[in-house]
């Protein structure tokens, strides 16, 4: 372990004490990982959850800022995205150490984004089958070598020294069901809306949903898909007959269908002022500046993804 | 992973046309190579430029800030999938003519993004399109003379920050709609004149061709349109040469000078020998 590291891990684990402390009540597995400490917490029986932060993915939060799940079954726990480090990763699967002693047999990947794939080598090297949507490889081909070059400068040579881009193996063509002893889990494979590989994982023992990015609260959504899909698609979201919902960013736990409102309004908006642009015949670079511009003080992160998802609505929305 | 990407734009030569060939080679050896770890910067865009533009251009000399050709883009990419950028040309400042404008991103692995000839009396003063930008980066418009003279201008991008990536966002889509395309007419802004705004869109992936099969393993062929022309009654108002770094769904808004009534025709040719045509009447009004 470099010093550095070692720095790195001793610091964290100072952090872990006092962000636990204001955490007390509801934090069941902690592990001393990670600049903001990880802790998992149970959200429903047998369903944990651990929060992200609402920022970008920066070395001084190692990268976690998105939700993260695990289920736990009486054969096997399966864990929802494997966050944005090996650091971030490696806590994540201390926490659950703590909480259970079945094995982690399953790693299910919602979609391509580096917060919520970084973390994958240390799932593959724990031997659990990742799983994703049939879409996930190609589109991790496509930009895997972009994101770790991308990435190096955002989150430091530190964070990302082992970090790689580590597909799935068994793919979701549509609907599949994952047995993980006593309780089954659920997982749907969407069409293109926040990616053209989002996929959801539903545990029908608590009807919890694990909405990954299909869901936003509080931080922007980012358009990186369809607009246009993900607002067709929404109906279809809402009628899922969850108790509660794991959005990919946001708190850890909200009701459902409420937790889809805000997005939904943010992107009846943003669509709303693309049209007007695009029928007066105001070129992108123009309509981005102010697209949507109403719903700024509703969203942490506006100011960093407002302008690409309205370049991407334009884009699309064009051909309408 | 990055030499697996180099090769694998080797292995997409034979596949793809010469042109294609020759700014992927040039990707290969210079776009890249020092893109490793650090992101670039103007003086490293500026190497990359220095390598790039003798295979390009030749031992040609080439002035700078003429005011012939203006570029606009973003200081900073926000979708680095979509990235606007405007051209500008003077005719007042080149009595004799201009030929072609070539647009290029430095830091790209095909930096020779398009090469646009312009019909003799076309009129063409503002040229709109969007591209792909996949680092910090110098781009350049590079504008050539009826006398062959060379006109540069530059204007620095940053790469879009976070998870924005230049590739198809929706590939099922991209794949079902090949082919079809938009034609936007512009009135013009002051009756009497004969200039109008014409905006194309060509729904097409243009893949990159970095990318693998998931069942094979092998490289997928770069796809892309890489001829395109535009006319008004057989009379060349704009045609491209263009490769991977001009974003999906090539997408050009520019004015010319119109000629008669006679309608506007388009031919797009990708590099599967793909043709794709169409052709729209002249929307009159105002004229």
């Amino acid at each position: 372990m470099s010093i550095d590291r070692l720095r790195r891990r001793l610091v964290s684990g100072f952090a872990c004490t006092a962000a636990s402390a204001a955490l007390l009540p509801c934090c069941l597995g902690r592990a001393a990982a990670g600049n903001l400490g990880f802790s998992l917490r149970q959200i429903a029986d047998g369903v944990f959850a651990f929060q992200g932060t609402d920022e970008l993915m920066t070395a001084a939060n190692d990268g976690a800022i998105c939700n993260l799940g695990a289920v736990v079954g009486t054969d096997a726990v399966a864990v929802i995205d494997s966050g944005g480090s090996l650091i971030e990763a490696h806590a994540f699967l201390a926490a659950i150490g703590k909480v259970t002693a079945k094995p982690v047999r399953f790693l299910v990947n919602t979609h391509m984004h580096p917060d919520h794939i970084f973390g994958n080598a240390a799932f593959r090297e724990i031997g659990a089958t990742i799983v994703g949507h049939r879409n996930l490889p190609r589109a991790l081909d496509a930009r895997g070598v972009f994101y770790l070059h991308n990435y190096r400068e955002q989150l430091g040579e530190a964070l990302m020294e082992r970090v790689e881009i580590v597909s799935p193996t068994r793919l979701v063509d549509d609907h599949l069901q994952l047995d993980l002893g006593g309780r089954t889990i659920e997982l749907r494979a969407w069409k293109a809306a926040h990616t053209d590989n989002d996929l959801t994982v539903f545990d029908t023992t608590t009807r919890t949903l694990f909405a990954g990015d299909l869901v936003f609260m509080g931080s922007l959504p980012t358009l990186d898909g369809s607009l246009l899909g993900w607002l067709r698609q929404m109906d279809a979201l809402t009628a899922i007959d969850a108790a509660r919902v794991v959005p990919g960013h946001g708190p850890v736990t909200a009701d459902w269908p409420q937790a889809l409102a805000g997005e939904r309004r943010y992107f009846e908006v943003l669509a709303r002022d693309i049209r007007k642009a695009i029928a007066d015949g105001t070129p992108l670079r123009e309509a981005v500046k102010t697209a949507g511009g109403s719903e700024r003080d509703n969203w942490h992160l506006f100011d960093d993804y407002n302008e690409r998802n309205a370049t991407a609505a334009f884009a699309e929305l064009e051909w309408e | 992973m990055q030499n697996q990407a180099y090769s694998s734009r080797q292995l997409a030569l034979p596949l793809a046309s010469v042109f294609a060939a020759i700014i992927l080679t040039i990707g290969t050896l210079l776009g890249s190579s020092g893109a490793a770890n650090a992101q670039q910067t103007t003086a490293s865009s500026d190497r990359i430029w220095h390598d790039l533009k003798g295979d390009v251009f030749g031992d040609r000399a080439i002035l700078v800030d003429t005011g012939v050709v203006r570029i606009e883009a973003p200081k900073r990419a926000q979708d680095a999938a979509i990235v606007p950028v405007d051209i500008y040309l003077d005719p007042a400042k080149a009595p004799d003519g201009i030929k072609s404008v070539t647009l290029i991103i430095d830091a790209n692995p095909a930096p020779v993004a398009a090469t646009f000839q312009l019909g003799k009396d076309a009129g063409v003063t503002h040229l709109s399109t969007r591209v792909r930008v996949n680092d910090y980066s110098y781009l350049r418009a590079i504008a050539e003379t009826q006398g062959g003279q060379l006109h540069m201008v530059q204007t620095f991008v940053k790469a879009s920050g976070g998870c924005s990536a230049p590739a198809v966002k929706n590939q099922d889509e991209a794949n079902a709609t090949m082919g079809q395309m938009k034609l936007r007419q512009f009135p013009p802004k002051e009756t009497m004149t004969k200039t109008e705004e014409l905006q194309l869109m060509i729904r097409h992936p243009n893949n990159s061709g970095l990318q693998r099969d998931p069942l094979t393993q092998y490289f997928i062929p770069a796809h892309f349109v890489q001829k395109l022309s535009i006319s008004q009654a057989g009379r060349p108002i704009l045609s491209m040469e263009g490769g991977i770094s001009i974003s999906e769904d090539p997408n050009f808004r520019f004015d010319f000078t119109v000629h008669g009534k006679g309608e506007i025709q388009v031919e797009a040719i990708d590099t599967d020998g793909k043709t794709f045509r169409n052709q729209w009447p002249l929307e009159t009004a105002g004229l």
